[in-house]
């Protein structure tokens, strides 16, 4: 934690980039999502990245390896939808633990590796904490606005469950990210200061929003400002925004929270907005071009990359970080 | 300090400057009879718009409680809180929790997801259980209010209120680390003026504890409920309008930071009879012995009402530019002519009755509208409202004649060959609304037209809107015209089918002043606003720069796209099943539909697409109750079923299809028909890109076996016939918003229409699913075997083919639909295609083909190389 303190407080710290878009490039088979144990699952399992830390963990080590080898400081764990809620369409409520406790285990291997090789540049990892595909404040169905498909206590059951095998696998930071309902966020927070009062524990935790839109609001109808208020409660590293939004669009939301945040600042924009096929068509050059406005303007303290960013992407925008101060922020 | 910050949607910042923060209390089943009978009721509904009304009425948080002992509290606040949560309008300020019981307390917290007030906790159960609260919400993240109340009960004097603030304070800040700024103290108001003695200093106490509260325990605020202290005058609303407003006075002098207040019992303090202020301030300030009775036998002579609720109609009693700018905000029509007239008179020029309040007003809209505070619906709206007002002032215009002092011209045409216009429409109520002047030039524009009109008016912007492939074209031929006659006048593209990459590769560079692709109207206001700054040329140039290297990008990108050969694509297509022999068709031939009934085609309605039109975003029905948008989609929606309603009894639109199955033989790519003794042939095109292993090439040609006797289907529906006299009425209201939703929803009928006609076949025409039994959902979600692709859509992007569908089906007589000269169809509202019938076909996109394959087609179809290459422009891999 020393050491995160120490080199936040020298310069700007580079984020990975998007996992799934890395996944992608193996065009994986249903085999692949397999092993032993899961060979006569009922459900079809293709698709569920997070499972890959288990069924083919080369491949992960083998990402989260392009991404440090690409100038990335904090790798994030594969464990976007490892909670019992997520992992319920899969039928692999069962497997949060080993998910979980997998993931973290692998990046932090490939990160102790790259640290031991250049220990000036120590890195870490983060773990990702999605979420989930439920939302607290919002009814999704329509004739019953009352109606709620998750309460707060079953949130705050999974992401326990969750955080304490991130821990346990050894992540050095907790990342509440992607967040379009502020409440879920709550809850994973509630969550994460029960445990780290029961272990006695410290753990920087990050929290990263999501603007759905160019309304400028989160999902459940929350402006940054609103959002940053809603959980400033919590004792955070940083507050920040990802995903649904290219770097440039994402910048005056940015400019919010850096304006009225006490915490560190991050941003993981999009590789652009997804295309008619949804794919990201923003090359290295075209976003690092529009975080280098965010750097011009010292808007944040850790940048990295979210959907549809690549190892050449991340690359791109660690050198151009390199020579930019950090965001003025206080750490204790 | 730092301020107390809360929040709902919004944030709600407290700092020792803001006035006194009121606290909405209706929602209160202890404190408002009516509220606690709506949710005896369980009528939720009404419950809600009594929350709603606080905030209308200014209250800052919203104090919700549940505490009734008939009622299952806890079960109460979730639902009411998850309700709260889904009106956008009510969740905007933050909540605050009130109980007395921590259980319904913690269940509220777990149910709002900004920062609340919880009200409250105290040290009635001992520090222990305070402490387990205190660090509790501090880790739900809320404020908290502390009740002046202690294990040996409540404090009723000066010396106990600040004993028991302090000791809580000192436990919060110092024990569990409460941040101190988000304490706030409840110190008790109690009764005054009940005839017992020890009650006559209740109200002074209340102020010293307050005053030493605030020099005393920094950051700390005050809060309270003011209605108790006038509970000896229930039933006499003008003596406890007064007692409000004079504690307050007092309070907030004192250092009261909110208060528990019914914004509709508050007298405002100077408007308070004088004779009446005095008896109740020797009440409050216990000035002297014989208070209490000369307020009792004063208030004999006072009793009435009090203050009544205000009417709706209030705004009318405001000045007329305050009148106009409610209207125009609020898009109220009622009475536009007479406050025009009005401000017509005052103003003495109609010119400036323009300038002055309705701009003013339109700029209220803009400005709310780019906050994302209004959306388009509403603005559209207020655009009416503002357009039946410039009509109303248009004959005292012309006798001034006098010109306009808007912030430029912007020309907008749809292009040649094109009948789409409902973005561009939008685009031109949202730009005039934002005070720039337009002039729409309608559909099927030829570029020399427009561009002449542009020159002839001197126009400073040209907006060039199209939805079809073909138009992408025309727009490039527009450009380089404008090259051609030197012209500096700068370029927006816009419509459906454009798009940055193609307005920078393929248009930007025809022309060598500014070209801007605009994504929506909310964006061409922010564009145009700056082509017309001083900083235009700056604007210009980085749009080039940023154009070009999206070009060089994309160049880069394509070069490294792999493409095979028309031959091995055609090795590498898809191979059906043998054994799925597809039915023959019920009925050969052509069936003809004349007067479809539009009660029918309204249930096949695909809503999602709808509110898109409207620049709402979001699945229907779920957009309903989106917290951002989903108020203004219902308002859209019940809009919609009554224009509905309204064209079908009224029998204004007429719904016309032709549907023709046939047997055809497939050759190669080619699929050949003959009919009625005429030989008809459809030419399809196949998939070029490099695939993954055991990924085909797909072509439509592959959904029908070759050398097999196959059967292949065509249809043509619309449901505009009869649209132009609508339009031109709503046209002659100058009522953009039914122009816009009449086009919208007959889009959304003929949709309908193609999607029943596609059942019909299905199940009875072709029959070759006669059991299928699908939900509308599951339609839209194509669920169903068998597709029904159109020309100029991704699988079969060549728009000439419709003229072979269209000649098949005699679809100008049979459907009265027309083809324009770039195979546009006329009505707009209509859709054509073809019926694929195997389980195995599926829709695709082409993307890029190569030049073999281009040669071949042009061979096939009879047509030059280059006439081929203008209409596949968007799908060739090559230069």
């Amino acid at each position: 934690m020393k050491d995160l303190i120490n080199t936040l407080n020298k310069r700007i710290l580079v984020l990975d980039g998007a996992m799934g878009t890395m996944i992608q490039r193996h065009q994986l088979e249903e085999s692949d999502f397999r092993n032993e144990r899961l060979r006569d699952h009922s459900k079809s399992l293709k698709g569920n990245n997070d499972l890959l830390s288990i069924t083919r963990p080369d491949i992960i080590e083998e990402i989260h390896a392009a991404y440090f080898a690409a100038g990335a400081d904090i790798a994030e764990t594969n464990t976007f939808s490892s909670t019992t809620i997520a992992q319920a369409d899969y039928g692999l409520e069962d497997f949060v633990y080993e998910l979980n406790y997998e993931s973290a285990r692998i990046a932090k291997k490939v990160a102790d590796e790259f640290t031991s090789n250049c220990p000036e540049k120590p890195r870490f990892v983060a773990g990702s904490i999605g979420p989930t595909n439920r939302t607290a404040s919002l009814s999704p169905d329509v004739n019953d606005p009352g109606f709620r498909a998750i309460t707060f206590e079953e949130l705050k059951v999974a992401y326990k469950q969750q955080t304490e095998a991130l821990i346990d696998g050894g992540v050095d930071i907790l990342l509440v990210e992607t967040v379009f309902d502020t409440l879920n966020a709550k809850a994973a927070l509630f969550a994460i200061e029960e445990i780290k009062e029961f272990r006695n524990l410290k753990i920087p935790v990050m929290v990263s929003g999501t603007i759905t839109d160019a309304s400028g609001r989160t999902l459940s109808g929350q402006t940054t400002e609103a959002f940053l208020i809603s959980i400033s409660h919590m004792d955070l590293l940083s507050v920040g925004l990802n995903c649904a939004l290219g770097a440039s669009q994402l910048r005056p939301y940015l400019k919010v929270l850096s304006d009225k945040s006490d915490f560190l600042v991050s941003a993981h924009p999009n590789a652009g907005l997804p295309n008619e096929f949804g794919q990201y068509d923003e090359t290295p050059e075209m976003m690092a071009a529009q975080i280098k406005e965010y750097l011009d303007e010292g808007l944040v303290n850790i940048i990295g990359g979210c959907c549809g960013t690549t190892p050449d992407h991340i690359s791109a925008i660690a050198e151009l970080a390199a020579s930019y101060e950090p965001r003025k922020g206080e750490l204790i | 300090m730092k301020p107390l910050i809360l929040s709902g949607l919004e944030p709600l910042v407290i700092t020792e400057h803001t006035n006194f923060v009121n606290v909405g209390e209706r929602t209160n089943v202890t404190g408002s009879k009516r509220f606690a009978r709506l949710i005896a009721e369980d009528k939720y509904d009404e419950a809600l718009e009594v929350a709603l009304d606080q905030v209308r009425g200014g209250a800052q948080i919203l104090d919700v409680n549940m505490d009734e002992g008939m009622l299952d509290g806890k079960a109460a606040m979730i639902k009411f809180l998850n309700l709260i949560a889904s009106e956008p309008e009510i969740a905007r300020i933050p909540i605050m929790i009130d109980s007395s019981k921590w259980e319904i307390i913690e269940a509220g917290l777990q149910c709002v997801q900004g920062k609340g007030v919880v009200n409250s906790i105290s040290l009635k159960g001992g520090e222990e259980e305070f402490i387990e609260q205190a660090t509790k919400v501090k880790r739900y993240g809320a404020a908290i209010i502390i009740m002046a109340f202690d294990e040996r009960g409540q404090a009723d004097s000066y010396e106990r209120r600040i004993e028991i603030c302090e000791r809580s304070y000192r436990i919060l800040v110092d024990t569990i680390k409460f941040p101190p700024q988000d304490i706030i103290f409840d110190p008790n108001i109690f009764p005054v003026a009940t005839g017992i003695e020890s009650h006559n200093n209740n109200a002074l106490d209340f102020f010293n504890a307050t005053k030493w509260i605030k020099e005393n325990l920094p950051g700390a605020k005050v809060s309270g409920g003011v209605s108790n202290v006038s509970f000896s005058f229930r039933g006499n609303n003008v003596v406890r309008e007064a007692m409000h407003s004079a504690f307050l006075y007092h309070g907030i002098n004192a250092g009261m930071d909110m208060g528990i207040v019914n914004a509709g019992m508050i007298e405002v303090y100077d408007e308070i009879p004088k004779d009446l202020l005095e008896h109740v301030e020797d009440v409050l300030l216990n000035r002297r012995d014989d208070a209490t009775e000369r307020l009792l036998a004063f208030a004999e002579n006072v009793k009435g009402s009090g203050k009544q609720k205000v009417e709706d109609l209030s705004w009318r009693e405001g000045a007329v530019e305050e009148r106009l700018s409610h209207a125009l905000v609020k898009g109220i029509i009622d009475f536009i002519d007479e406050d025009t007239e009005e401000a017509r008179l005052k103003y003495k020029s109609p010119l400036k009755v323009i300038e002055g309040p309705l701009m003013d007003g339109m700029n209220v809209v803009g400005d709310l509208f780019g906050s994302g505070k209004m959306f388009l619906p509403q603005v559209v709206k207020s655009a009416r409202v503002m357009k039946k007002s410039v009509a109303y002032l248009t004959p005292y215009l012309e006798e001034e004649k006098s010109s306009g002092n808007a912030k430029g011209k912007i020309l907008l045409a749809t292009v040649k060959g094109d009948v789409h216009d409902i973005g561009k429409n939008i685009v031109g109520v949202v730009m005039a609304c934002n005070n720039f002047q337009i002039e729409d030039m309608g559909v099927m524009v030829p570029g020399d037209k427009i561009l002449d009109r542009a020159q002839e008016i001197d126009a400073d912007i040209i907006g060039l809107s199209g939805l079809i492939t073909p138009s992408l074209d025309e727009m490039v031929s527009v450009a380089e015209e404008m090259s051609r006659r030197k012209m500096q006048t700068p370029l927006l593209i816009g419509g459906a089918t454009t798009s940055r990459i193609h307005t920078a590769v393929k248009i930007a560079p025809k022309y060598d002043q500014t070209v801007v692709h605009v994504l929506d109207a909310s964006k061409s206001v922010g564009v145009s606003t700056s082509l017309l700054s001083d900083r235009a040329s700056e604007f210009g140039h980085n749009i080039k720069t940023e154009y070009e290297e999206l070009a060089a990008s994309h160049a880069s990108r394509t070069e490294a796209k792999n493409y095979i050969s028309y031959e091995s694509a055609k090795k590498n297509g898809t191979i059906l099943k043998k054994e799925i022999k597809i039915a023959p068709p019920k009925k050969l031939g052509l069936t003809v539909f004349e007067d479809y009934d539009l009660n029918e085609i309204r249930k096949y309605i695909d809503w999602t697409p709808f509110f898109s039109t409207w620049m709402l975003k979001g699945k229907y029905p779920a957009i309903l109750e989106n917290p951002t948008v989903g108020k203004e989609a219902q308002k859209l929606l019940a809009d919609a079923m009554e224009m509905l309603d309204e064209v079908i009894s009224s029998k204004s639109l007429k719904a016309k299809a032709v549907v023709g199955l046939f047997p055809a033989k497939r050759v190669e790519d080619d699929v050949k028909i003959t009919y009625d003794e005429n030989e008809f042939e459809f030419h399809f095109l196949r998939q070029q890109g490099k695939k993954a292993p055991e990924i085909p090439n797909l072509s439509l040609a592959d959904f029908l076996q070759p050398n097999e006797p196959e059967y292949i289907g065509g249809f043509a529906v619309t449901a505009g016939i009869g649209i132009e006299n609508l339009i031109e009425k709503y046209k002659a209201d100058h009522d953009d918003y039914k122009e816009i939703m009449i086009k919208a929803l007959a889009d959304r009928l003929a949709e309908a229409f193609a999607e029943l006609m596609h059942e019909k076949v299905r199940k009875e025409l072709w029959g070759y699913a006669a059991d299928e039994e699908w939900s509308n959902d599951d339609l839209i979600k194509e669920k169903y075997e068998g597709i029904r692709p159109a020309p100029g859509y991704p699988a079969c992007p060549d728009h000439t083919e419709k003229r072979t569908l269209f000649n098949l089906l005699d679809a100008e007589k049979n459907a009265g639909i027309k083809l324009t000269e770039s195979y546009a169809m006329y009505p707009a509202s209509s859709v054509s295609g073809f019926y694929f019938a195997h389980p195995d076909s599926k829709y695709f996109g082409l993307g890029k083909i190569g030049k073999d394959q281009v040669e071949n087609y042009a061979k096939r179809k009879q047509l030059k190389v280059e006439e081929v290459e203008k209409w596949l422009a968007p799908n060739l891999s090559y230069k």
